[in-house]
């Protein structure tokens, strides 16, 4: 019963994006038990510097990637690509219950400044909601949107743009 | 020499000079005051209107002779004295003129010095014989005070006549506004246009890597002098505005970690929340009369605009649609409001009522229309065209007449001189990112780039100081 309502909202938040070009996304599998998809970082010998679950460090290593979602120009609809991110990142979050994370909007710099902030609030959220709809409490999940002020690359080219395009969730230390 | 005997004499005949009943018609306030018997001369105010048309004047040859002193004495506002102060005058009023492409002006460095008694009795066959057909004169006189009389006279050499006078008394600290309504008298007689000279510039400053720019707040003169940084850059601070009344700047900063309006009160040095929202604020803009702020809120993901009182207060919501609705500036009577939405698919402007009714799409003319800025005039809008390329535009308040003034990569924000003939902008250029500020005039003439000690964008003009 669960799981069909979580199901009802993930179609809701895809209908939503239905307007972009990219396909459909398809349906977020269900889910197998808590454990962790993916490999935890390999204990370093000797000294206990390994990351502690729920640091930022340990979500990276975690993530491998899938700690960022991109998006098409002027877009900010979950694609099956960006789902499946996603479902990585709450997979983590429902199993780290005492982590929590912030999802950073970011727009290209093709933008005005003030629409690339209103553009980053949109895609920040519209990850935090898929978050929240394989649930993710919400009150774990804050948003913030950085507009075109932080570029992760910095050339002026649509592969640049393409990368600058993103929703980064990191952890709250 | 000339010794203070002689200079009270010739000081008591330029006042007697002086005989217009227009004493101190101006407004006095505290930086900036009117000296009591040197008022603007009010029966001969207006453009040249008759004798130059709107095209010639802009061609007048005018020189800007070094302003004389009573007395060369020691002064705050010049190591060097008063003496030296006069010239600097001039070069102020001379950069003003010619940095603008406004008329053929020649500065002092080129020219003779008057002297002192000359300032009222020009030395017509000199200026004749280099051909200048307008002449600007001045002096400096040092009060007991330690504050500073500065007067500004402009004749028609042809007419060997006297058109407009003024003078102002003021602080050593600012000198230089004196010069800056100095131009300003002169701009406004020969061109029939308002000043804009006596302002400032919030903006934007801009320094290190692409992906790890310092955003600080930063004020200038209209001309960059005067510079100050006001914030220290550990936080980015973006898209500032001036209150009318410049007593307080409104502008983005991500203090406290998210996107949010702060209101910052120039003399203390603090700031607070434009709203205590629970959501990030952006996008600042004062209304004309100062009693209002817009500002831009997402909810969830969804922006759309709301208005404050300066003070405090509650904040009225004035769009509604799960569109981004961002930015607003006023009409100069404070009734409308033009905006930018995408509800259509793409940024393009509207109009609103104050109160957020009979909102309606105003841009029809391809591209994206965005960051749109009514006019102090009230009659034409300008604003970030996107096609592609990013360039300054202006329409009419219909949305009709559309030009484009720029062809940069990334020209963006314009905003207007205090008289709405100018538009400043912020340029990016490709790959490295680097911004610089600029401006051009409603023609697309005159273009330039503003000398700023970095990088800068967000460039936010002032009305003419109060």
């Amino acid at each position: 019963m669960k799981k069909s309502a979580l199901i009802g909202v993930a179609i809701g938040v895809l209908a939503l994006a239905a307007c972009s070009k990219k396909p459909p996304a398809e349906l977020p599998p269900v889910q197998q038990t808590g454990a962790p998809s993916t490999s935890t970082p390999t204990p370093t010998p000797a000294q206990s510097t390994a990351p502690a679950p729920g640091s930022q460090a340990h979500f990276a290593a975690a993530m491998s990637g899938r700690d960022v979602i991109y998006f098409d120009t002027d877009m900010y609809n979950i694609d099956s690509e960006d789902a499946a991110a996603l479902r990585a990142q709450a997979e983590y979050l429902l199993q780290h219950t005492s982590a929590r994370a912030t999802v950073e909007g970011h727009a290209d710099e093709r933008g005005t400044r003030e629409y690339n902030l209103a553009l980053g609030e949109r895609r920040a959220n519209a990850a935090k909601n898929y978050l929240v709809s394989l649930g993710v409490p919400d009150a774990r999940v804050r948003v913030v949107s950085y507009g075109e002020e932080r570029p992760a690359a910095t050339g002026s080219n649509a592969e640049a743009w393409a990368r600058n395009r993103r929703a980064v969730t990191v952890m709250i230390q | 020499m000339m010794n203070h005997k002689n200079l009270s004499i010739v000081l008591v005949g330029l006042l007697a000079a002086v005989s217009s009943p227009a004493l101190a018609q101006q407004p006095q306030s505290p930086a900036v005051t009117v000296p009591e018997a040197l008022g603007s001369e009010g029966a001969s105010s207006g453009p040249l209107t008759g004798t130059v048309t709107a095209d010639a004047w802009n061609d007048l040859g005018i020189a800007i002779a070094s302003f004389a002193t009573n007395e060369d004495v020691p002064t705050a506002a010049n190591a060097s004295g008063t003496a030296a102060l006069g010239h600097e005058l001039a070069r102020v009023v001379y950069n003003d003129l010619r940095n603008n492409g406004l008329f053929r002006p020649v500065g002092p460095d080129a020219l003779p010095r008057p002297s002192f008694t000359q300032i009222t009795n020009p030395a017509w066959p000199t200026w004749r014989g280099r051909s200048a057909e307008m002449l600007v004169q001045g002096y400096v006189r040092p009060n007991p005070d330690g504050r500073l009389t500065v007067g500004c006279y402009l004749y028609d050499v042809v007419l060997e006549d006297e058109l407009i006078r003024d003078g102002w008394v003021v602080a050593p600290a600012d000198w230089r506004r004196a010069a800056h309504r100095c131009a300003d008298m002169v701009y406004s007689r020969l061109s029939g246009e308002s000043p804009f000279f006596d302002s400032r510039i919030a903006y934007i400053a801009e320094t290190g890597p692409k992906e790890n720019r310092v955003k600080r707040l930063a004020i200038m003169d209209s001309d960059g002098a005067n510079h100050r940084f006001i914030t220290n850059g550990q936080s980015t601070a973006l898209t500032p505005r001036y209150s009318p009344d410049y007593t307080r700047i409104a502008y983005l900063s991500y203090a406290d970690g998210n996107p949010r309006i702060y209101i910052y009160d120039i003399d203390s040095g603090r700031q607070r929340l434009v709203a205590e929202t629970g959501g990030p604020t952006f996008a600042p803009r004062w209304s004309p009369d100062g009693r209002y702020i817009l500002y831009s809120m997402a909810t969830a993901g969804n922006t759309d605009i709301y208005r404050v009182p300066a003070a405090g207060g509650t904040p009225l919501r004035l769009t509604t649609s799960p569109s981004i609705e961002v930015g607003g500036s006023y009409s100069p009577d404070g009734s409308q409001i033009v905006f930018e939405s995408d509800q259509s698919g793409t940024q393009q402007c509207y109009i609103m009522n104050a109160d957020g009714s009979n909102q309606r799409r105003i841009s029809f003319f391809g591209g994206r229309c965005a960051t749109p800025e009514w006019s102090p005039r009230g009659d034409q809008i300008a604003f970030t065209h996107i096609v592609g390329d990013f360039h300054i535009g202006v329409m009419d308040t219909n949305g009709r007449n559309m030009r484009t003034l720029t062809n940069g990569w990334q020209d963006e924000a314009p905003t207007w001189a205090p008289n709405g003939r100018i538009i400043q902008f912020f340029r990016t250029e490709r790959n490295s990112g680097e911004t610089s500020i600029w401006q051009v005039d409603l023609t697309g003439r005159n273009e330039r780039r503003l000398n700023t000690p970095v990088g800068a964008s967000d460039p936010a003009w002032g009305p003419v100081l109060p």
